[in-house]
């Protein structure tokens, strides 16, 4: 007889396209394939719509039915490891960029890349901006070893096509997206501003090295020394402050925000 | 702690401004487990708002209790952090399975009822509540197929896995009518074997139908008003057991805000028809 274990591989095998489980049945066994279509539909239908959920700008970019398409492709290649679904589709962008027909599409991985990070950016932790005044004590008293610690949900990505203005090109109001002549390498960085606001902006390339450095641990100075030609360190400075992204600094070395 | 024996909604994000302005009178809010397991931002902020007003119920989509995997014990963990966070009236799941060999395919898919399967519902249901140091519900499924080797009645399934290990059930009362006439079973007969003082909570919803050969065929859509049928149901099973805390589930094109508290309303209207037919 079935064991349970070799009835849910069957069960999944005819999810993946498969005919039913053999022990599957109905009071008219005639109809059990299309009876147990709605389990087929449910699961493509449910996992494509987390996967739209986190990549609403690669929806409208191919169109829906496109989107649906490519998006069964990758669930058949990549199923969720996790019932959690706001934490499943990480590999979507490097499936798009594996694509054939989206050869000629070299920015569609990198805005899946924003998405991602939107998304990660919207549920990271909490963490609550430090008051000018703290920081500024601190920064004396640190002088060259000040650390500066930034909001968990900040990201920067080093991309090599304008993804930053093509995503803000399909956002209501957005400019359009660029011309072929305007077409350069972005740098966008992406955090959350207080609770719900996810910051997705294009920033100078030296501006998102200095961001970088500080995410990987590097003190100010030496941040602002890899930030590279045309750094500009107050703008970099009222970025992060305006979005309320620093929140903790200390001295190198000591311990502490 | 119990909820209320009052109507309750499932919690929409977009409804949040009118909730906190508006506080309408129900008795409980409930939400997916999962989509509250990030580390922070607006959705736990809601819910930490909410929580203030109204008793919670926690429902998992997750766990797959009825698949052959072990328990995630990470999705465990999970629970557990979100259950000590909010401290739930009520924590639930469902009599299915979702994940296989690792792969989740988040839907709530159906079991065979076999002794094999009894035993391994128990003993997952039994892990549950010792992780989460507290009771939970289970609830009855929606069912599309049966399978030959079920031998054992999901009425008597669901008594049986209470009975041991001492969880409370869940009734949904749409489920029953979307399984009993995809079965062309009679939804009286099966609400007749349930074992109704075990309920803890009553979910009431929406589907859809379809035409098959045979006859009618429901899909569990969650995704319009709640049937006459099942109201009917509903009424019926109030009456013989007093009211009892009643979701409203509306999940897919979720309406307004009014449209749900109306569904509510003639929860209440139910709930409190019978509590003065019980005081008179």
């Amino acid at each position: 007889m079935l064991s349970h274990r070799d009835f849910a591989r069957s069960f999944r095998d005819a999810i993946r396209g498969g005919v039913a489980p053999e022990n599957a049945t109905a009071c008219q066994p005639a109809e059990t394939e299309r009876r147990f279509d709605v389990y087929r539909n449910n699961v493509a239908h449910s996992l494509s719509q987390a996967l739209a959920r986190h990549y609403p700008v690669i929806e409208r970019l191919l169109g829906e039915e496109c989107f649906n398409g490519t998006a069964r492709l990758f669930i058949d290649q990549y199923p969720p490891r996790t019932p959690v679904l706001t934490e499943w589709g990480e590999e979507f962008a490097a499936f798009l960029a594996e694509i054939e027909t989206f050869q000629s599409l070299t920015y569609l991985p990198d805005v899946a890349q924003i998405e991602w990070a939107r998304s990660r950016a919207y549920h990271s932790a909490d963490a609550d901006p430090m008051m000018p005044r703290d920081l500024q004590a601190i920064a004396q008293e640190a002088g060259e070893k000040l650390r500066l610690f930034l909001h968990p949900s900040v990201q920067v990505l080093q991309m090599l096509t304008p993804a930053g203005s093509i995503w803000a090109s399909q956002q209501p109001g957005g400019a359009p997206a660029p011309t072929a002549a305007q077409w350069a390498p972005e740098t966008v960085l992406i955090a959350r501003k207080g609770l719900a606001e996810v910051v997705t902006r294009t920033v100078p390339a030296p501006i998102g090295r200095f961001i970088s450095a500080l995410l990987n641990g590097r003190t100010f100075a030496e941040a602002q020394a890899s930030a590279g030609e045309g750094f500009e360190l107050n703008a970099a400075f009222l970025l992060l402050v305006e979005n309320a992204l620093i929140v903790g600094a200390g001295r190198k070395g000591g311990n502490g925000k | 702690m119990t909820l209320p024996r009052k109507p309750g909604l499932g919690f929409k994000p977009e409804h949040f401004p009118t909730i906190a302005e508006t506080r309408p009178d129900l008795g409980f809010f409930e939400i997916h487990a999962e989509n509250y397991m990030g580390a922070g931002g607006l959705p736990h902020a809601m819910l930490q708002r909410l929580r203030e007003d109204y008793a919670l119920s926690v429902h998992g989509v997750g766990l797959s209790i009825g698949g052959p995997d072990p328990l995630d014990r990470g999705h465990l963990a999970r629970l557990k952090a979100l259950c000590d966070r909010y401290d739930p009236e009520s924590f639930s799941e469902h009599l299915a399975w979702a994940s296989h060999g690792g792969a989740w395919m988040h839907d709530l898919l159906p079991l065979p009822y076999t002794q094999e399967t009894l035993n391994l519902v128990c003993d997952h249901v039994d892990e549950v509540q010792e992780h989460l140091g507290r009771q939970m519900l289970l609830e009855n499924p929606a069912t599309y197929v049966l399978f030959d080797n079920s031998d054992i009645p999901e009425t008597a399934f669901l008594s049986e896995i209470s009975r041991r290990t001492g969880c409370g059930l869940l009734l949904d009362v749409n489920n029953v009518f979307v399984s009993c006439v995809n079965h062309r079973q009679d939804p009286r007969a099966y609400l007749a074997e349930f074992p109704l003082a075990q309920i803890g909570e009553v979910h009431l919803a929406g589907h859809e139908e379809e035409d098959l050969p045979s006859g009618p065929f429901l899909i569990d859509s969650h995704g319009r008003e709640v049937a006459e049928p099942v109201w009917a149901l509903y009424a019926e099973i109030v009456s013989k057991i007093g009211p009892l805390p009643s979701l409203i589930e509306w999940d897919n094109d979720v309406p307004a805000f009014p449209v749900l508290m109306a569904e509510a309303e003639r929860a209440r209207t139910i709930l409190e028809g019978q509590s003065h037919a019980l005081a008179s």
